[in-house]
Order: C-alpha cells, then sequence, then structure tokens
C-alpha cells in the first residue's frame, strides 16, 4: 500500500557556495535542463531530413524465409526500404561487437532474438515510416529458441550462432581467475563452508532517453556528421570508420545531451549503423529514435549472472576462502562492453573488501535467444554481480555462525597498513581504511538500537531486518598496457585554453549523460588555477572539437578524464609561472601560488593574477626566452592503476507479514570515493544510484516465456522505482584519497548502484530469519518474498 | 516515440450528438475520455480505430458528483482528481478516497475519468471494484434513451462492457443507506503499478448488527467480482474477528486468479483473504465512528 510521506523542507542555500575549485556549487548545466532548454539528439532537426523506423522480429529464434518489401515501397512517403539482404550486398549485414564477436545489423540469415533488427524504411515523416513497416512482408520459420541459460550447452540445444564457422555448440567462453588448487586446500580444511546458489536477474538500465541518431552524410565532400545517444563518442568514430569504410577524419560524432547512460549507450547499435546506411542512400539527413519498447527489449541489458556461492571460515569467524562458479547468459551476440583481456569485467574483485587466503572463479558464458549486451547499467565492469555475490556470501556465512554481520565484517577487512594490498585474483587495491566508514555507518544508523529494536519487534511477531553491504570498487579503466576496447588503450585526453580576458576553455575527450561534467571538470581546473567555475567554459561530446579518448562508463571520467585535466591545468600554470616571473621580474623558484595568482615570496604586495598572465601571453610585450605566445596546453592520460572507491551502506526495512511487502525505511549509505570535488554532486549521484538498487532489489527483471517473449516490455511490466518506494536517503563519506591520481579522487558514480542491492536483499533476509530464511533471490517482489516466508523461495529463473 | 495509426478524430459538441457519431461510425469508432489506457493501446498498435471521438468537450455536462439523501450521483466525464479531492463523497463513501489514492499518479489521475475506467472493464481496474462493492448503477444512453444495469450486467468480460458500439455510459449511481462503512486496500509492486490483488469492503450496520456488507475484489479473475457468499454470511451477524475470517475465506476460495509477473496465484488468493479482512475490519470502525 501506498504511503506518501510529509514533505520535509530542505534548505539548498549551503549548496552553492560558488566555489574557486572544490566545494557544493549548483551545476552549470542545470538552467538550460530546468528550462527545457537541453538539447538532444531527437532535438536535432535537419533541412530535409527524413525518418527511419526498423522491423523488428516477432520471434525469438526463427529463420528468415523471404522478405517482401513491395508493398512498404508503394506506401505514401516511403524513400527507401532495406532488408538485411541489401546490406549484405554491401558488406555490411554484420558489424563487430565490443567484445570481438560479430553482430547483425539486420538480419540475414536468422532472427535469433525477439526485437532483433529485421529491416527498415525510411520515410518523409515518422508515421509514414512506422505505417510502412506493417506492409512489409516477412514469412519466418520458427525454430526452437534457448530460453534458460542453464541448458544451452546440452547436448541436442538448438545451435544459435550457426553463422560461425567451427561453432557447434552455444559456448561463448571459459575464464577463470585466482589459484584453483589453493582454494580448494583451503576449502577441504576449513571448519565452516558455506554454499549458496545466488542469481542476479537480467536487469535493464532503461534511461530515461531512449538510443537514437541523426546522420548526416554530405555526398560532396565525403563527410558524415552524426549526432548519437553515445557514452563513447570518440570510439564509436574510430570503429565507424573501420566498419565503414569511411577515413576517419571525415566523421563527426556528436554526442548532444544525453538523457542518462548507465552503460546502455557505449555499444554501436544496428539502429546507428541503419541511420547511416540510410543517410548515404537518400542523401539526405536521416533520424532514427527507438521507443521505450524497442530500447527495452533489444539495447544492451546488464546482469544475468548465475553463480555459485562458496566461503570457508574458521569458527570464530575468519573468512579463509571464496570461491564461485558461474554460469553467464550474454544473449544471441557477445556484445558486452569491457576491456578486451576481461571477458568478465572486472567480476575478479569478488573477493570484496576482505583479507582471504585464497579464491578462485570458473565461468562459463552461453549464448542464448536473448537480447545481446551484458554491457550495462551502472555495474562498473559487472562489479555490481561480483559485490553482491560476495556481500550476500559473507552474510550466509554470518547465518551459519550465528554471528553478527557487521563484527563479521569487521574482523575481515583488509587493514590500513596492508594497502596497496594485492587481492587474491590479483587486483592492487591502492588505498582504504575500511572501518572507519564501516563504524560511521553504524553510528548514524544507531545500529545497536536498531537491533534492540529489532529483537522486541521479533518478540511481538514483527518483521524488521537490518541489512549491511560493504564494498570495494576498481573504477577508472584503465591502464592501457592492460586494457583496451577493440584495440583502443583506455587512456583519455584533455586540453586547456586561457583566453587573453582570463576567461578559459577545457576540452574533454569523455561525455556527461548526467553526471555533470560541465560543473565538476571547471572545479577541477578552477582548483588547479584559479579561475572561477563560472569562467570555464567545459567543451565536450563533439569529436571535432575534443581530443581522443574513450569516454564515460564504469566511473571513469573522474579517474581518468578528471586526472587529465588537473594536470593539464598544472601544465599551463607552470607556464603562467615563466610568464610571471618576467612580469615581477624575480626568479621562477621566488614565487609562490595562491590559487589565483603569483605571489613574490617575502612580499605579498607583489603579485600578478592569472587573467593578468593570460593577457601578457597574448599581448604586445615579450615574453621570457624560450616561451610562446598563448596559454594552453594539451595532455593524454595513462592511468597507472585503477582507483578503489568503497562504502558501508546498511538498509532498514520493514515487511508487512500479512501481504509480505517490503518497505525499506532507513539507507545509510558511507562513501569514500577519495577526494571530494563537488559533494552535492556526489550526492545526486548515490541517490540516484541508491534508487536503482531499491528497483534491482525489490522490482526490476527482463523475464522471459518459454518462447523466448520478452516479458518487460514497457515500463508498465519493467518496473522503475518512484519517490514513493524510496526513504529519505542518510549520506555520510570518509575520505580515502587514492594515491596515485594527482588530485586523490577515485569515482563514484557507480557506487551505489554496486552497494545497494545486497544491502537491501541482506536487509529482507534478516527480516526473514525467524522463517528460518537464509537466501532470497531478486526481485524481492511481495510475491516472492511471501514464497520465501513458507520456505518456498525459488530462483527468479 | 511510439506512434498510432492513422485515425480520424473529432471533438464532441453534446452528448446526444457523440451518440450520433457513434451510431454513424459504428464499431470502427471509439470515445475517448482521460486516454490513459486507449492511447497507450493504440500508440503500441495493440487497438486500431478509424475515429475517435473525444467527448473530453462535455466535461461540464458529465463531469460532477452530487451527493442526494438517498443517493450519489457521479457523472462519467468525472475525473479520478475530482473524485479524490470531493471531501463530501469521502464523508458518503470513504471507500473511494481510499481508492483513488493508489490509482496510478497524478498525472493519470488528473485526466482519467470514472467511465473511462469502466469502461475499459480491465479486471485489475480498481474503481470497477469499488463501483462493485458500492452495489453501483450504471446509466447508459442511446439514441432510445436511457438504460440503467448493475454491476454483474455491466461487465460482460475482461475488457468487455454492456455499453453498446452507439450507447455511452453517462452516470453511475451509488445507493446511500445509514450506518455506512467502506475501505479499499490495494497491494501493488510499486506505487502506480496495476494492483496485485485490492479489496474494498463495505458494510451498513444498524444497532451492532451488520445490515449490509459486500466486498469487492480486482484483479483476481476474469472481472471484478462481488462475492454474494460473503455477504449472506455477515448478514445479521455482529462485526467480529471470526467473521472477518469467515469473509477472508470465502474470498480466497472464491476467486480465480493467474499466475502472472505480478504474483502467483496462491499468493493472490492469500491476499484475498488479507485484504477482505483487512478492508471489512476498516469500514466497521468507519461505520461505528
Amino acid at each position: 500500500m501506498t504511503t506518501v510521506q510529509e514533505p520535509k523542507f530542505t534548505n539548498f542555500d549551503d549548496n552553492d557556495q560558488k566555489p574557486v575549485g572544490f566545494g557544493r556549487m549548483l551545476r552549470k548545466e542545470d538552467p538550460r535542463f530546468l528550462r527545457g532548454r537541453g538539447r538532444y539528439t531527437d532535438d536535432v532537426q535537419l533541412p530535409g531530413m527524413l525518418h527511419l523506423a526498423i522491423l523488428r522480429a516477432p520471434f525469438a529464434h526463427a529463420r528468415i524465409v523471404s522478405v517482401d518489401t513491395s508493398a512498404a515501397e508503394a506506401s505514401p512517403g516511403v524513400k527507401l526500404v532495406v532488408t538485411g539482404a541489401m546490406l549484405a550486398e554491401k558488406g555490411l549485414a554484420w558489424m563487430p561487437t565490443l567484445s570481438n564477436d560479430v553482430q547483425a545489423v539486420l538480419a540475414t540469415d536468422k532472427v535469433r532474438f525477439q526485437g532483433q533488427e529485421v529491416a527498415f524504411v525510411v520515410a518523409d515523416d515518422r508515421y509514414a515510416a512506422r505505417d510502412a513497416l506493417e506492409l512489409i512482408d516477412v514469412e519466418y520459420d520458427v525454430l526452437e529458441p534457448v530460453v534458460d541459460a542453464r541448458r544451452a550447452l546440452e547436448a541436442g540445444a538448438p545451435l544459435i550462432r550457426d553463422d560461425l564457422t567451427d561453432k557447434a555448440d552455444n559456448h561463448v567462453f571459459d575464464w577463470e581467475t585466482g589459484d584453483e588448487a589453493a582454494t580448494e586446500a583451503v576449502f577441504a580444511n576449513a571448519d565452516v563452508v558455506v554454499v549458496e546458489d545466488i542469481v542476479y536477474p537480467r536487469v535493464h538500465p532503461a534511461p530515461m532517453e531512449t538510443c537514437g541518431a541523426v546522420a548526416d552524410f554530405d555526398s560532396i565532400d565525403g563527410k558524415l556528421r552524426l549526432w548519437s545517444t553515445t557514452q563513447a563518442p570518440h570510439a564509436h568514430r574510430t570503429l565507424y570508420a573501420i566498419v565503414a569504410g569511411i577515413p576517419e577524419h571525415k566523421i563527426q560524432v556528436i554526442a548532444p545531451d544525453i538523457g542518462g547512460g548507465f552503460g546502455n549507450k557505449v555499444p554501436i547499435y544496428p539502429g546507428y549503423v541503419c541511420a547511416i546506411v540510410g543517410s548515404i542512400l537518400t542523401g539526405k539527413p536521416v533520424k532514427w529514435m527507438e521507443d521505450r519498447s524497442e530500447n527495452l527489449i533489444s539495447t544492451g541489458f546488464a546482469r544475468d549472472y548465475i553463480m555459485r556461492g562458496e566461503i570457508a571460515a574458521t569458527r570464530d569467524g575468519k573468512i579463509l576462502a571464496i570461491r564461485t562458479n558461474v554460469l553467464a547468459d550474454h544473449g544471441a551476440f557477445n556484445g558486452t562492453a569491457a576491456p578486451v583481456k576481461y571477458p568478465a569485467g572486472f567480476f575478479g574483485v569478488f573477493t570484496g573488501s576482505y583479507d582471504i587466503e585464497a579464491a578462485y572463479c570458473k565461468m562459463t558464458a552461453v549464448y542464448t535467444n536473448k537480447a545481446p549486451g551484458g554491457v550495462a547499467y551502472a555495474c562498473s565492469f559487472r562489479i555490481t554481480e561480483a559485490v553482491y555475490l560476495v556481500e550476500r556470501i559473507v552474510d550466509c556465512l554470518a547465518h551459519e555462525l550465528d554471528m553478527d554481520p557487521a563484527e563479521l565484517r569487521l574482523k575481515n577487512f583488509i587493514q590500513p597498513e596492508q594497502f596497496p594490498y594485492e587481492t587474491k585474483t590479483g587486483w592492487v587495491y591502492d588505498s582504504g581504511d575500511y572501518e572507519p566508514t564501516m563504524r560511521l555507518a553504524m553510528d548514524m544508523a544507531g545500529y545497536a538500537d536498531l537491533r534492540r529494536e529489532q529483537a522486541e519487534k521479533r518478540a511481538r511477531g514483527e518483521l524488521m531486518g537490518i541489512g549491511i553491504a560493504f564494498f570495494t570498487e576498481a573504477v577508472g579503466a584503465g591502464p592501457r598496457k592492460d586494457m583496451d576496447i577493440l584495440g583502443l588503450g583506455m587512456a583519455d585526453g584533455c586540453e586547456l585554453r586561457i583566453h587573453p580576458t582570463g576567461k578559459a576553455v577545457v576540452r574533454l575527450s569523455v561525455q556527461t549523460q548526467g553526471q555533470g561534467h560541465e560543473t565538476t571538470f571547471a572545479q577541477i581546473i578552477a582548483e588547479e588555477i584559479g579561475i572561477p567555475p563560472a569562467d570555464i567554459e567545459v567543451v565536450h561530446g563533439d569529436t571535432d572539437q575534443t581530443p581522443f579518448g574513450l569516454g564515460t562508463y564504469g566511473s571513469r571520467s573522474t579517474p581518468v578524464s578528471g586526472a587529465a585535466a588537473a594536470l593539464v591545468a598544472r601544465k599551463v600554470r607552470d607556464k603562467a609561472q615563466l610568464i610571471a616571473s618576467a612580469m615581477l621580474e624575480v626568479s621562477v623558484a621566488d614565487l609562490d601560488w595562491a590559487k589565483g595568482s603569483f605571489v613574490v615570496k617575502g612580499d605579498p604586495g607583489k603579485s600578478v593574477t592569472i587573467q593578468d598572465i593570460a593577457m601578457r601571453a597574448h599581448g604586445a610585450g615579450d615574453l621570457p626566452d624560450g616561451v610562446e605566445g598563448g596559454l594552453e596546453a594539451q595532455i593524454c592520460y595513462n592511468p597507472s592503476n585503477l582507483t578503489y572507491p568503497h562504502g558501508a551502506y546498511i538498509c532498514v526495512v520493514d515487511i508487512d507479514p500479512g501481504t509480505a511487502q517490503v518497505k525499506v525505511r532507513r539507507f545509510i549509505a558511507v562513501d569514500d570515493c577519495g577526494a571530494r570535488i563537488n559533494p552535492m554532486i556526489i550526492e545526486g549521484q548515490v541517490h540516484g544510484g541508491l534508487t536503482d538498487g531499491v528497483g534491482m532489489a525489490l522490482m526490476e527483471m527482463i523475464a522471459f516465456d518459454e518462447d523466448g517473449n520478452c516479458l518487460g516490455a514497457s515500463l508498465m511490466d519493467y518496473l522503475i522505482p518512484t519517490a514513493l518506494e524510496v526513504p529519505d536517503w542518510e549520506t555520510g563519506f570518509t575520505v580515502t584519497p587514492s594515491p596515485h591520481h594527482p588530485i586523490g579522487a577515485k569515482g563514484v558514480g557507480e557506487s551505489a548502484t554496486v552497494g545497494s542491492p545486497p544491502a537491501i536483499v541482506n536487509a529482507v533476509v534478516d527480516a526473514l530469519k525467524p522463517f528460518g530464511v537464509r537466501h532470497a533471490d531478486m526481485p524481492l517482489t511481495p510475491s516472492r518474498v511471501w514464497d520465501a516466508m513458507r520456505g518456498q523461495a525459488t530462483p527468479p529463473i | 516515440m511510439q506512434v498510432p495509426a492513422p485515425f480520424e478524430y473529432e471533438r464532441a459538441t453534446s452528448v446526444d450528438q457523440a451518440i450520433g457519431l457513434l451510431e454513424r461510425l459504428g464499431s470502427s469508432a471509439r470515445l475517448v475520455a482521460g486516454g490513459h489506457s486507449l492511447l497507450p493501446m493504440m500508440k503500441l498498435r495493440l487497438a486500431n480505430f478509424e475515429y475517435l471521438i473525444d467527448i473530453n468537450p462535455l466535461h461540464a455536462e458529465l463531469g460532477y458528483v452530487k451527493i442526494q439523501t438517498d443517493e450519489v450521483r457521479i457523472g462519467a466525464l468525472t475525473r479520478h482528481r475530482e473524485l479524490l479531492e470531493s471531501d463530501e463523497l469521502a464523508a458518503a463513501f470513504p471507500i473511494f478516497r481510499d481508492a483513488e489514492r493508489v490509482i496510478a499518479d497524478p498525472v493519470v489521475r488528473n485526466r482519467g475519468t470514472l467511465g473511462g475506467s469502466l469502461c475499459q472493464a480491465d479486471p485489475s481496474e480498481d474503481l470497477s471494484a469499488v463501483c462493485t462493492t458500492l452495489d453501483a448503477r450504471c446509466v447508459i444512453r442511446g439514441s432510445a434513451g436511457e438504460r440503467v444495469v448493475s454491476m454483474e450486467e455491466f461487465h460482460v468480460g475482461p475488457y468487455e462492457t454492456a455499453v453498446g458500439d452507439d450507447e455511452i455510459l453517462v452516470e453511475v449511481r451509488f445507493p446511500r443507506r445509514g450506518g455506512h462503512g467502506s475501505a479499499y486496500e490495494k497491494v501493488e509492486r510499486r506505487a502506480g503499478d496495476w494492483a496485485v490483488v485490492s479489496a474494498g469492503a463495505a458494510v451498513w450496520i444498524t444497532e451492532g448488527r451488520i445490515v449490509d456488507a459486500r466486498v469487492g475484489l480486482a484483479a483476481v479473475g476474469p472481472n471484478t467480482t462481488g462475492i454474494p457468499e460473503i455477504s449472506d454470511t455477515l448478514r445479521g451477524n455482529a462485526p467480529s474477528e471470526a467473521l472477518y475470517e469467515q469473509a477472508g475465506a470465502i474470498a480466497a476460495r472464491s476467486c480465480d486468479p493467474s499466475t502472472d509477473q505480478r504474483g502467483s496465484a496462491d499468493y493472490k488468493r492469500h491476499l484475498a483473504d488479507e485484504l477482505t479482512r483487512r478492508t471489512l475490519r476498516k469500514a466497521v470502525e468507519r461505520a461505528r465512528s
């Protein structure tokens, strides 16, 4: 039942401290969004622009017998109808995925998931294009689909990828990490071993803005301009050049305002390619915008891991080893976006925040007749799954040992003096001090009081649960020696130019989808060079205007591009110091930097501001020997390691014993993301991620029926949470700077999405302890909670 | 953006003119009121009509809540928001405000109407359960005049009503009797979702005994159902927990839910029981206060 919370007055005055550098300030981009002046892909209108609509497969697995487009071609307003066979003639029917697989742009032989692209129509307007789709006659020979990943490798299972030579089954890859023998040895001798089957069901990022593109190919100068919903404009440009054979300098990819990404807008989708083909063939600009159902059924999903978690410990609660076996459902094409050497993303951090003796993971990935992707939803490259696994299995251990879950975690944390800490799966955690973070969360929650309240309520038959999750993330991919996507190293460029009047423009290779880059990056520059953020223009999202870089996902903007911004500002400041020394007629060594001006040591009255220096750099007077005019610099930053933010989350739930409805009463989130650039933006990101977590834990799932029909094709069927499902978030922070990042910052964009689902599930399971429940899988809908209360919990797939 | 197939659109100028259009256009036409069910179905191309007749201009004529001594009359174009905000209606039938608080969201409530909700005849729809609970009568008008039908007669099947292709539901009437209390409860997966199960209960109490009682359930069968056996069991008795339990058990056994994404049939049956007891309890409390 819905209850409406009394609105509380919140004082926002504190949010705009007008800092020259780090601090709370309102977002520079918000006036245009709040006034409806954002410019999204669908807002792009070009003269003579045509509209494209895509015909999608109604079946999960079917052979295409014939496609008749004659009626559609004759439909009013239709300019072009294209099928897979037509693309095949141009060598464009297939394209590479981000994981070195291939994916059909338009199906030629078979359709392999419901919603797959089969043909497209280009017409005068969106209505005419959509109407013509109904006139395309496709004859299908329906085949048995593979829906259950557990059965994908059975003998006799239908073969999905018969397009791949030498592929005789639905196997994608096997992957392992850690030491199998050493782990087995620890398990064999452990006092306590707990095993639990844990499913992280398929969910969808469901950004508010669906995917789309406007392609404008100029046949005279051979230039392609592409506005598209992309989180990685530069990487996309390079891939278009490779796939379509258009020279890279003739491609301009523009990511305008983006209405949420969450990883959904990392891949190149067939629709983008169709729009490009449509523009080339018609000679006109062509717009394609997905509708909501198309977005939900065909674009990058997330998770879909069937995991067996095992944990070994001593009787007194020292965790010794963690082992897991994972079956990964990758859909019909392996489109996972992750660094090439990491087919399971960064799932290898499943050892969590604990100092253990051994760990091992074995994973098998399979094809099924479902949408491809496996990229996304604010998951930091599969860390969401890893953290869920470890935080759930640690709670199962606490249950078996009858030990307080907070105490068990505190007992096993990696200690501050152990950093940098190399895990048993080879990850080097840069810095961390976990206990203060955990203690702060417990203090904010009033942990002991909550446990007392719970005991009293249990005695009365009321169901109250307290759930804890402690996570360590690995974000900011990544060192180019280890990490690349299709051969492109994961480094990022940055350019900074100070204009003669002391205003500045900074050009980034990363692209904001709501993270507030236009504010945060202005603040980073301001902190380093003393120019107010209001005087700094942040340019991003246009490949013709920005330096090369791999884009925004995996919480990498601040760890990688943020470092680049700080370092490029320092480069400019170094040059400014040379000019200042000439202006003040002292040596460089005799100057102190006082955020915004150089001051002569011992003579505070003698100084020049950065604005004075900028004018001098562009002015008529002489500059020091060897110093060129202008005040600008460029850099490409290659991180030496990932950054490892951590956090302690505590969730309190109440469950109605009669209806099994879960109410999240309180949620305490203490995040440590190192240096905090704009606390208001951090809190906003945390709030969003926590809300996402409520969705995944309690309601979200992309389900399929036995024929492979997607049951989550609209937001009526695929639920995302509203303000009414979430409590007032209680956020706190600790600061453990990253030692290798120039300003000590770590990523934070996905921390809350990673950390909140296990906290909520742990709270629900804790509430159900009187029923003997040790585990229940997401989504914890009332019906599924009721099943668990009666000892009949089932996996969701 | 999802786009519908082509259709013609006309704004109604009076009820009679709208009926005239319906007579001429037959089943190829559909009335649109709030549009929050019809338009999404058209955009998904699950419903295709050649003509839409927009009756929103008739709001002045068909949007009203008239509280009379023996009856409440509500015009078919009365919007959810008007039902939610009417203090008089809440005083006469508290179940309305309970239900309206959990129907969809403000955007839907601002436009959606009582008549549209009933005519959509979705088995999970809340106001149908309310009308069943309150033993409502539906006034249907055609060119030959008006006829009045009970809720049982009104609901022919899922998404099917007694309203003919050339007729309009114009008003819903609710009989008033003394000693009334009523309540509505809904279990949903998320605010604004369709009910997993919802239940309405109404009682009429005189001198400590239940003179009459009705329970209406939604989302547990092909149509919103009143359950006569519950009324029979409650009538003539003094309210008690044991009585609510009996009623809940009847509700669970009389309904016919199916397993879907919202929940298992077993769970829904359990909710029919649980919510019947809860709403009866609250309805009695209200009747007594």
